[in-house]
């Protein structure tokens, strides 16, 4: 490759924040809104949709040299549903309760965008190792915006984190946190607390470096 | 450093801003005269409209109906001042804004509701129907409206739960005129439910909607103080006897007079569709307004799930807004077509 490759460690934790799928990239945003009633879901649905992506990024990097541009998106959707049906079916045969609660949107992985975005902006384009660890950053940030945003519907929304209580009887749960709206809400507030820091951090940028050129010019 | 630099910048522009920064040269933004009626004055002017209400309901349900309405008030101002903490801006408390739709709230509340959830629906209201949207004049929807949404959402045992602890003894228990008509016995709604009780206010609901009569009579302080204008309160009050008359003569529902005396439909053609920011700007686009929340609330009424919709009605057509005000844009004079 010609031009000069990030390192390793930012391939990594990039997904983590810096271009973390659903408070950055606002993608799949349909199991983020649709599961997470409760932290576990939140846990469930991010494995499910992490393993998926690592084996798919894997497979898809392998073989990214034999697959035709034109048919690629086919391409990567029929090995990506390789996948989803792998852990739909493990899913049921070990995990009945979770599988049963996240129903249909474990079949719709197959159509979640962020796992077919890091197959066109990253695995088609980069050796499986590379392809790997960022998969797994992606699926991480995943995991744990899913897990928070569904700590915080189940904690208002049902008085539990993870099934066990911890907010007492006098408090009456706000039920609209574990219907739809909660959701939006919370992903709402969530999205807004991520702009903020990052528009802070932006500014402190721009003000040291606003800094850093006036002490050049004076010198 | 970066001062100084700024200050340099300044003095290059010219006079005036040297001027300016003396204090030599005030700088202020058009209109120059005004009709001397500020945000506070308004505000004020509909919380007075709103005493008669509040009256009311204190009168039928007891004083402690007032418990409700208090943290809701407590909820809202706490909510705008600590909104303007955050975003470091002058203090919009004393504008009476976020009081007023505390208040707005509250007398949208059950007479027994818990305060605290009173508390988070004043904070929601404000912090969720007003400040995530910008503050003042930037929300979109309704505030106390969106707080009692919330609510509703939320603790939908306790927002119909209308019993009332009216005496020192026992507590009422009782159900709204428009439960008793969706969810009851024909023979008893009609026996118990009449239109000088819907009229003076003896009837189970929330704290300030009971009282058509102490509606009307803040509705007339709104008008005679030109506060809010007769557009939307009538069209809305035409759309529900045309829309209601028109399914009582189909043979469903019980008839105009009963919709527009009963549950909300009042209080909210008053006090709630005629918000200035939540409302059309243009003449045509008002009356529109308000015939819609009419046929909505109707509708909803005579074939929802729900008993009352008068605030999923007015919240809807708060959507409708931007809508409205493009498509009945008034025609610049003298353009052709």
């Amino acid at each position: 490759m010609a031009k000069k490759q990030t390192p390793i460690g930012t391939e990594f934790m990039k997904g983590l924040w810096d271009q973390n799928p659903v408070l950055k990239a606002l993608l799949g945003l349909c199991p983020t809104l649709a599961v997470t009633t409760s932290a576990m879901n939140g846990v469930g649905m991010g494995v499910a949709t992490t393993f998926v992506l690592v084996c798919a990024s894997l497979l898809i990097s392998l073989v990214r040299k034999a697959i035709p541009t034109q048919v690629r998106i086919a391409s990567f959707i029929v090995v990506i549903a390789t996948f989803v049906t792998i852990v739909d079916l493990e899913m049921k045969a070990l995990f009945p309760a979770m599988s049963k609660s996240l129903g249909a949107f474990i079949p719709l992985i197959v159509v979640n965008c962020l796992i077919l975005g890091r197959q066109e902006a990253f695995a088609s384009k980069n050796n499986p190792f590379r392809s790997i660890v960022d998969a797994v950053g992606m699926g991480l940030g995943f995991t744990l915006t899913l897990t928070v945003l569904g700590a915080v519907r189940e904690l208002l929304g049902n008085r539990t984190m993870f099934g066990f209580q911890v907010l007492p009887d006098a408090f009456e749960p706000w039920i609209v946190m574990i219907l739809p709206a909660g959701a939006f809400l919370t992903l709402g507030f969530m999205l807004g607390a991520v702009n903020t820091i990052t528009h802070r951090r932006e500014q402190a940028a721009i003000a040291t470096r606003r800094a850093a050129s006036l002490t050049v010019k004076e010198a | 450093m970066a001062d100084e630099s700024s200050v340099v910048d300044g003095a290059k522009k010219g006079v005036a801003l040297k001027a300016v920064s003396e204090g030599n040269l005030e700088l202020v933004t058009s209109p120059h005269s005004h009709f001397g009626w500020t945000t506070s004055r308004i505000m004020w002017t509909v919380t007075i409209a709103l005493l008669p209400s509040l009256g009311a309901g204190i009168f039928y349900f007891g004083p402690l109906a007032l418990v409700p309405v208090i943290g809701a008030i407590v909820g809202a101002v706490g909510c705008e001042w600590v909104v303007g903490r955050i975003n470091k801006k002058a203090d919009t408390v004393p504008d009476g804004s976020a009081f007023l739709t505390g208040l707005l709230l509250g007398l949208i509340l059950p007479p027994g509701f818990s305060p605290l959830h009173a508390v988070l629906g004043g904070v929601v209201a404000v912090g969720l129907g007003k400040a995530v949207f910008g503050g003042l004049g930037d929300n979109i929807f309704n505030p106390a409206l969106v707080g009692r949404a919330f609510l509703q959402a939320s603790f939908p045992a306790g927002m119909t739960d209308w019993s009332t602890a009216v005496t020192r003894v026992d507590a009422v228990s009782q159900a709204t005129p428009l439960g008793l008509f969706k969810f009851g016995e024909p023979s008893q709604f009609l026996g118990d439910i009449t239109t000088s009780k819907l009229l003076l206010g003896n009837v189970g609901g929330c704290i300030g909607e009971t009282s058509s009569l102490a509606i009307i009579v803040g509705a007339a302080i709104l008008l005679v103080t030109r506060v809010a204008h007769w557009r939307i309160m009538g069209s809305m009050l035409l759309g529900g006897v045309v829309f209601s008359g028109a399914f009582s003569l189909l043979g469903v529902g019980p008839g105009p007079l009963f919709d527009i005396l009963s549950g909300g439909f009042l209080f909210g053609a008053v006090f709630m569709a005629t918000d200035y920011v939540t409302s059309p700007n243009t003449t045509r686009g008002q009356y529109v307004f308000g015939a819609g929340i009419a046929l909505l609330t109707i509708l909803i009424r005579r074939f929802g799930g729900l008993p009352e919709g008068v605030m999923y009605s007015i919240l809807l057509m708060n959507a409708a807004v931007p809508l409205i005000n493009r498509v009945t844009r008034p025609r610049i004079f003298g353009a052709t077509s």
